[in-house]
């Protein structure tokens, strides 16, 4: 019966490992296609290249129309670091709104906010294009990130409403009891204890605003803005003819590379995010 | 009648009286909550509300970004344009006395897109349900499987990964090199062919099950082992504790994974616009709705039939949400009491 056991889990840990490495082939494959030389990456299928160069990094860094990749990750990394702040301010203030204060009409308003959870933002894409664009800030940043400062991304909203509704009510009446006021409660007592859920969230603005395609296509005009994702397009053309693949596969390895990092330093923050709001993806 | 006047003179100032300090009062209760809630609800105002009903007003219009002061109402004119091949039109004549062409690529934007969501999200669910079934049990090292098959749905929304896909199933790609590897001839290029590249956008769809299968495994953990064991106890083998147990007490969360994928999946651009390079691939057949709808926008710069298209996809979607919620009480059971 022991062996039994034993053997039923070994080969239970062998299938998940087997479709495992299967599942994450493609993208072993284009880390390691990336410090192959341009000639051979095609022909070689296997992950165990016969020659190893860093050429790919070098060309596939000087970018395109005078512009290096530099400067796509500066642009990526400055708009994901403003766009967090935007997120953790606004949303965790409308989220202590919903969860945790009393006022008139919270009922309708937390209604329309869960409403807009499901919303396809295509709806709202033309008139947004339209406006934006009369105030000049097409070209910019300003289309992508000034929305963060204004809470559009429900879903964090949502997190932090259930996260807040969670917290203990003990140490909050005992700040009022102290004279702490509802300013004063929030920063120095909801803020704190939410903190596990403000990670969450900028964990999650920074890759969707990282990976975001759509809205730095409608709004990057100039290649010295382009974001990483925008840039990458770019690279690689409408047919997708450049002679260069090496470099745009070691471009797209840099460009992965943050997601990694969050990925295995905060994971459980990942689980938690999903778990709770059933992120998409 | 004059003490009435009088009378009615009183109550009307006191009434004011009564509004402002009532309005005070109001505000002192409120203020606070509202300050707090300011950013959202100017957010929900300026940048959802006023939009939808701009872009509402605007799908009724032939509203065109480079000539905005030549817009002109056109009643339903963007919605035949949609639709008019169903009635078998090619062309129609505009309230506005124009000749109007019908759309000839939109069903097909339509029928692609509803073939991408009911044969990707399904396949998703089942491979994030299967997958997550297989990390319940008691085996060391989960946490890394999970993350381990986490990886695709982390990376799989960027360009990134649309550029390597590209890649792999081109007709000199990686799968084919591997498939030849193995003994078969004549191989397509998967992307290429038109019978075979939505298929590649829904491989790679399904490929990212990741968050499907979180959130199935944390609905698994909630399942009392006990009810397994007395089912076993009863005679009952795995399968019909499958069915009799697992998708019953799983059901709300299936509903769940379920809307949330639909949604999103109407929605998917990035992969079919860097795969299709910009366009709806070979014979249209990757013309998502969303490729479909930005085209016509952002190249044509008909904003006006763009928006009408938005408007369209926001309602097939609230009408299969609603489906999907109305099959629920027949498929869906909160709590073993039912």
């Amino acid at each position: 019966m022991k062996t039994r056991t034993i053997l039923r889990h070994s080969l239970t840990h062998l299938f998940i490992i087997g479709l495992g490495v299967f599942m994450i082939y493609p993208v072993i494959w284009m880390i390691v296609s990336s410090f192959k030389p341009n000639n051979m990456i095609f022909s070689d299928p296997g992950i165990i290249p016969k020659a190893v160069t860093i050429e790919n990094y070098l060309t596939g860094w000087k970018g395109y129309a005078g512009t290096s990749f530099g400067t796509f990750f500066v642009n990526s990394l400055t708009m994901c670091a403003v766009a967090i702040v935007g997120n953790v301010i606004s949303c965790s203030m409308a989220g202590y709104a919903f969860a945790r204060l009393k006022f008139a009409g919270r009922g309708l308003w937390f209604a329309v906010m869960m409403a807009t959870l499901m919303l396809p933002g295509h709806v709202t894409l033309v008139p947004r294009y339209i406006l934006f664009n009369t105030f000049g800030w097409v070209g910019s940043y300003l289309p992508i990130l000034v929305p963060k400062f204004l809470a559009t991304d429900a879903f964090f909203v949502f997190l932090l409403v259930q996260f807040m509704r969670s917290l203990p009510k003990e140490v909050e009446e005992a700040a009022i009891i102290d004279g702490c006021g509802k300013i004063g409660v929030f920063l120095r007592i909801i803020i704190p204890l939410a903190s596990p859920a403000l990670v969450t969230t900028a964990l999650f603005t920074f890759l969707w605003t990282w990976d975001d395609f759509f809205n730095h296509l409608l709004y990057l005009t100039s290649p010295d803005t382009f974001t990483v994702s925008r840039a990458l397009r770019t690279f690689v053309g409408d047919a997708g003819a450049v002679n260069n693949w090496g470099g745009a596969l070691a471009m797209s390895t840099l460009s992965i590379i943050p997601a990694f990092i969050l990925f295995f330093s905060l994971q459980k923050y990942f689980v938690q995010g999903i778990t709770t709001t059933g992120i998409k993806g | 009648m004059t003490a009435f006047e009088s009378l009615h003179d009183e109550t009307k100032a006191s009434f004011w009286v009564r509004k402002t300090s009532g309005m005070i009062k109001f505000l002192r209760r409120n203020a606070v909550a509202y300050l707090f809630l300011a950013p959202w609800l100017l957010g929900f105002l300026v940048l959802t509300l006023y939009p939808m009903i701009y872009s509402l007003g605007l799908s009724f219009t032939n509203y065109d970004f480079t000539q905005p002061n030549a817009t002109q109402w056109i009643g339903l004119g963007n919605y035949l344009k949609m639709f008019g091949s169903v009635f078998g039109l090619s062309e129609f004549t505009a309230s506005t006395g124009e000749l109007m062409r019908v759309d000839p690529y939109y069903m097909k934007s339509l029928s692609v897109t509803l073939t991408y969501v009911f044969v990707s999200v399904p396949l998703k669910l089942i491979f994030a349900l299967a997958v997550a079934m297989l990390m319940n049990q008691k085996l060391r090292g989960v946490p890394f499987y999970r993350a381990v098959y986490y990886i695709p749905t982390l990376l799989g929304g960027s360009v990134a990964i649309a550029v390597l896909w590209r890649k792999l199933f081109e007709k000199d790609g990686l799968i084919n090199g591997v498939l030849t590897g193995v003994g078969f001839t004549d191989l397509p290029g998967w992307i290429t062919n038109p019978n075979y590249a939505l298929g590649t956008l829904i491989l790679l769809t399904v490929w990212q099950f990741g968050s499907s299968m979180i959130i199935f495994l944390a609905g698994l953990k909630q399942i009392p082992q006990e009810y397994y064991e007395a089912a076993s106890v009863d005679g009952a083998n795995k399968v019909r504790q499958f069915f009799s147990i697992t998708i019953p007490l799983l059901s709300p969360v299936i509903l769940f994974n379920l809307v949330i994928q639909i949604i999103g999946a109407f929605q998917a651009f990035t992969q079919a616009y860097i795969i299709g390079g910009g366009k709806g691939g070979v014979l249209n057949s990757t013309l998502f709705y969303t490729l479909h709808l930005y085209i016509q926008g952002w190249t044509y710069h008909e904003m006006g039939y763009a928006s009408a298209m938005a408007w369209v996809l926001l309602l097939i979607i609230a009408v299969i949400t609603a489906v999907v919620f109305r099959s629920s009480s027949w498929w869906v059971s909160y709590g073993v009491g039912e």
